[in-house]
């Protein structure tokens, strides 16, 4: 571990533990001569826990994916840590990453193309199986039927179909029995519902559920969709352009958005519930470029609580409330309207 | 009613896919009213694209379309091409989903869109770029001038999601068809093309139609809503006869489509009342109820005859021989 508190953590073994984890990629002009850097991840640092779901939503180009794919190590970051299970996954390469990495699996959004097309679904979950020499040809045949039992496919009759036999929903799952057939104890997924009907996205987010339960899982679940990433985490971190603006308990998040970012988020997401406003569209323009992202906080242009301080200082993470966690000058607390750095407790510099 | 904009009678669309038949769209009626915005909720496959494409004369030749779809009284099923792109651009207009699609990335989007001020109507090469930079500064693009010179590329999706709006509106509709115009977009995003439409709709008096998979959007943003499912219209109520406080939801379909989404109200982990199964095969749709194979509350005259969409309630049509009471959840 690389110190004794991340940033809001409920009490628990510590699973997953992030620090200052950077991503960057060089952008070339024709020519090859250097254009710009893409600053995708800018010094992101949580911890997720043994059994705990932590939903990171955030919208296209906050880097949300790119973060995933930096704790799988593929690409590698270009620097910070990340310590699965105890070991810093930065440093291992070939065999001992692959090792390391066997309890930590992936889902991402588009099934069919994550599934070999000319593969069987049987072969494709006996994949890591074999991958891992987990049993004999037999035992692991067994398994695979139970793996499809679980996520709700009927072996015998989904067995030896191929991918483009499959509907969508029924592809993810694919994914899902090939993600948990080494009882991982970490699934990263990737807008992995996102593709989905309403109805068969309810069907697979429940599967998620029951997995969570039977095999004791825990998820990084990332997402654009709030209501989704806060329908199945326990904790929810907001990104955007790169960094993390606000984390928290799912329900405090919601309830009282520090960020005001995460406030327009809230306010732009149309709803069907009685009492619901008609969204609205508390801020405007897009977001800029990750090449050269604004200077001090990066959400300040298109902040409308936004000063000079904005500009000149990066606002660090702070505690406000017990575990809830936010990286803003002028963080929206009802009955105050500045707090000064120096008044809150449990101060901790990502 | 004769004052409706629009008005579709038993509209019916079926394709010929290797030999079988495939009845996309099942005979629906639907009416919109001069600037009034009607949702079109479904999931895929559910007839709701097909329905708006057939009546913009969108559907490749040797589709089979049957039925009536009069805009201001005149026919538009069975016009020539000639005849059905005086009636596109000025009177009728669409946005699709994907606008990094919709538009031709080797051009740039100011002569893009004078190209489709110049194909509705005459106008000089200078008054059609005035209108377009015009047209541009209507759908709020900053520095209007600059962009009308940018290329697709140089800009963001929502952006380019302006640009095809702006081109819709070139010759001022007064129909707009929006099919998952704002799906590919950020929900902050979203929330502000949404607003621009519904500003624009009340500027240039235009009836809007969103066809969407999201009931949040139709929740927040229409007048009317209708659910369809396999090809057929299976409730229609004003928005406000559904969601929200006095909201009664009847048929068990929407009920399970309301159900089956996140919430943010809902507590974290609880189970999400599912539906099992999928939406039939539309090559061979069951005799009855075409919900009932998936519908926990289905008896045997639901899988026996076809429940037809009937007006029950004052502006509230459903289709369902159980509906549920009240549009109480089940669950809750």
């Amino acid at each position: 571990m690389t110190d004794q508190a991340g940033p809001g953590r409920p009490p628990g073994e510590v699973l997953l533990s992030v620090r200052d984890l950077v991503q960057e990629f060089i952008v070339r002009e024709r020519g090859g001569g250097k254009a710009g850097v893409v600053q995708a991840v800018s010094g992101v640092s949580f911890d997720v826990m043994a059994g705990e779901t932590l939903g990171i939503v955030g919208e296209t180009g906050s880097g949300k994916s790119t973060l995933a794919r930096a704790i799988l190590q593929a690409p590698r970051p270009k620097s910070g840590s990340v310590v699965f299970r105890g070991t810093e996954l930065t440093n291992l390469r070939g065999g001992r990453l692959l090792q390391a990495r066997r309890h930590l699996q992936f889902v991402f959004q588009d099934p069919f193309g994550s599934l070999d097309p000319k593969w069987k679904v049987r072969s494709i979950v006996d994949e890591p199986l074999l991958a891992y020499r987990a049993g004999g040809r037999e035992a692991r045949r067994k398994r695979v039927s139970e793996l499809l039992d679980l996520v709700g496919l009927d072996p015998a009759r989904y067995a030896g179909r191929h991918p483009r036999e499959l509907s969508g929903g029924q592809a993810q799952r694919v994914a899902i029995a090939r993600a948990v057939a080494l009882e991982p104890s970490l699934i990263i997924c990737d807008e992995a519902v996102s593709s989905l009907d309403v109805l068969i996205q309810a069907q697979v987010l429940n599967l998620f559920e029951k997995l969570r339960g039977e095999l004791g899982l825990s998820y990084l679940f990332i997402a654009h969709d709030l209501a989704l990433v806060k329908q199945v985490s326990d904790r929810v971190a907001v990104m955007y352009l790169g960094k993390l603006c606000e984390v928290g308990h799912g329900e405090a998040v919601y309830r009282r958005p520090l960020h005001p970012y995460t406030k327009a988020l809230l306010d732009s997401i149309p709803s069907t519930e009685p009492g619901a406003g008609r969204a609205t569209a508390t801020i405007k323009g897009e977001p800029p470029s990750p090449i050269n992202p604004p200077s001090g906080c990066r959400f300040r242009t298109r902040c409308p609580l936004a000063t000079d301080l904005c500009a000149a200082e990066e606002p660090l993470p702070r505690e406000l409330a017990p575990g809830h966690v936010v990286a803003c000058h002028f963080p929206l607390m009802p009955g105050t309207s500045v707090i000064t750095p120096a008044a809150t407790s449990g101060v901790r510099q990502a | 009613m004769t004052d409706a904009l629009l008005q579709v009678d038993d509209l019916r669309v079926t394709f010929a896919v290797g030999g079988r038949e495939v009845r996309a769209v099942d005979g629906i009626t639907f009416t919109v009213s001069p600037g009034a915005t009607l949702a079109i909720i479904g999931e895929s496959g559910s007839g709701k694209t097909v329905s708006c494409r057939a009546i913009m004369g969108l559907l490749p030749t040797g589709t089979a379309i049957g039925g009536s779809a009069r805009l201001r009284g005149t026919e538009l099923l069975g016009l020539s091409d000639a005849e059905l792109r005086r009636h596109r651009g000025s009177d009728l207009a669409m946005v699709f989903q994907d606008p990094a699609r919709s538009l031709n990335p080797t051009m740039r989007v100011g002569l893009q869109i004078t190209e489709a001020i110049t194909t509705h109507r005459t106008a000089s090469k200078r008054e059609a770029q005035a209108q377009a930079i015009e047209l541009l500064r209507l759908v709020r693009i900053p520095a209007a001038e600059r962009r009308f010179h940018e290329y697709p590329h140089q800009l963001s999706g929502g952006m380019r999601q302006r640009v095809m709006i702006a081109m819709a509106l070139a010759c001022r509709p007064k129909l707009l068809i929006a099919d998952e115009a704002t799906t590919a977009l950020d929900v902050t995003t979203q929330a502000q093309i949404m607003e621009l439409l519904l500003e624009l709709q009340e500027e240039l008096d235009m009836a809007l139609i969103m066809i969407s998979h999201d009931l949040g959007l139709a929740a927040s943003y229409a007048d009317e809503v209708i659910v369809m499912y396999a090809g057929k219209i299976v409730e229609q109520a004003p928005a406000a006869g559904l969601f929200g406080a006095g909201g009664a939801v009847r048929m068990r379909y929407t009920r399970a489509l309301l159900d089956a989404i996140p919430h943010l109200e809902r507590p974290a982990h609880t189970l999400l009342p599912v539906v099992g199964g999928r939406p039939p095969d539309p090559t061979a749709l069951p005799p009855g109820c075409s919900f009932a194979p998936r519908c926990q509350y289905a008896e045997d005259d639901c899988r026996a005859k076809v429940p037809a969409l009937a007006e029950h309630v004052p502006g509230h049509r459903w289709a369902c021989w159980h509906p549920c009471e009240n549009g109480a959840a089940p669950h809750d």
